[in-house]
């Protein structure tokens, strides 16, 4: 980056504060619409950061997977799932909460501290900057070839798997005659298409 | 700019993502805090990619794959909350009991 130190740091302050503040935003809001709009804010604020460290190609890729396929994933599951009904009160909701929050709270004290008294070594070689993606896809099909390949199966399973397990699944019964259906649709439990309401 | 900055913010959006995780009552809020975590993990790699192995950015080629399985997570744990709705008719984590006893 060609930014001065300066302006890096407060540009580092600003999305600091965005995803910090959308983040707690996420878990504590009521409304989770309103969550499922500030993720994508901590999604882009991080982008952002991403662009601080040099890693323009990540930043891009950030923005593209998490805001426009994950965000959208989620809303979409709000979409499909959300009833307007509150929860069934569970007693000693706040002790539960309070003891979370001190777990969590320990957890950061420990590896702030851990951060701060660690004494990292900071590399002095040149920052390969846009020259990253040169890097990265020579990475991709030289040592992390595996990897790679793996990845690219694991995303089919994956969407093979989803599709199957959100399917509404159907056993016909004994003297049920499917022949009329094609061999090429899978059996489904019929569904009426209109009035969603309940 | 430090890179102490980054994992303190990184180490931050965890502990919220763990808060939210263990706390949340709706199926889906646990999704997103799941990819607070992730989110975390990622800004973490990048940070040590960027100023401990600046010339091989190996850290980033991570980045991708767990962005990768993120969006495979999100779209695998989707479809079971949908599952599950459809049977249970609700998604309050407190009445999937499903195997707990």
């Amino acid at each position: 980056m060609n930014l001065a130190e300066g302006v890096q740091i407060v540009s580092f302050g600003i999305l600091a504060f965005m995803m910090l503040a959308s983040a707690i935003g996420v878990v504590l809001l009521n409304n989770i619409v309103y969550s499922a709009f500030l993720l994508g804010v901590v999604f882009v604020s991080i982008s952002g950061l991403y662009i601080l460290l040099n890693a323009a190609f990540v930043a891009a890729a950030q923005i593209l997977i998490y805001v426009g396929a994950v965000n959208v994933l989620i809303l979409f599951g709000i979409m499909l799932v959300n009833k307007r009904r509150d929860f069934a009160r569970i007693p000693n909701a706040w002790l539960n909460q309070g003891v979370t929050a001190l777990v969590c709270g320990g957890l950061f004290a420990l590896l702030s501290s851990m951060i701060i008294a660690t004494p990292w070594s900071i590399s002095t070689a040149p920052i390969a900057g846009d020259a990253a993606l040169v890097e990265i896809g020579k990475h991709f099909f030289t040592d992390f070839l595996l990897p790679f390949e793996l990845a690219s199966v694991l995303l089919l399973m994956a969407l093979i798997g989803a599709i199957v397990i959100a399917r509404r699944e159907f056993f016909p019964e004994e003297g049920e005659d499917l022949s009329a259906e094609s061999n090429l649709t899978l059996p489904e439990r019929p569904r009426e298409l209109t009035g969603g309401r309940r | 700019m430090q890179l102490e900055y980054f994992l303190l913010l990184a180490a931050a959006l965890f502990c919220i993502g763990i808060y939210g995780l263990v706390t949340s009552r709706n199926a889906i809020r646990v999704l997103m805090s799941l990819e607070l975590l992730l989110n975390a993990v990622n800004l973490n790699l990048m940070a040590f990619s960027n100023y401990s192995d600046p010339a091989q950015v190996k850290g980033q080629v991570f980045t991708v794959f767990v962005i990768t399985i993120a969006a495979a997570e999100a779209a695998v744990g989707l479809a079971i909350v949908l599952s599950i709705y459809r049977n249970r008719d609700t998604v309050d984590m407190q009445e999937f009991n499903l195997l707990k006893w």
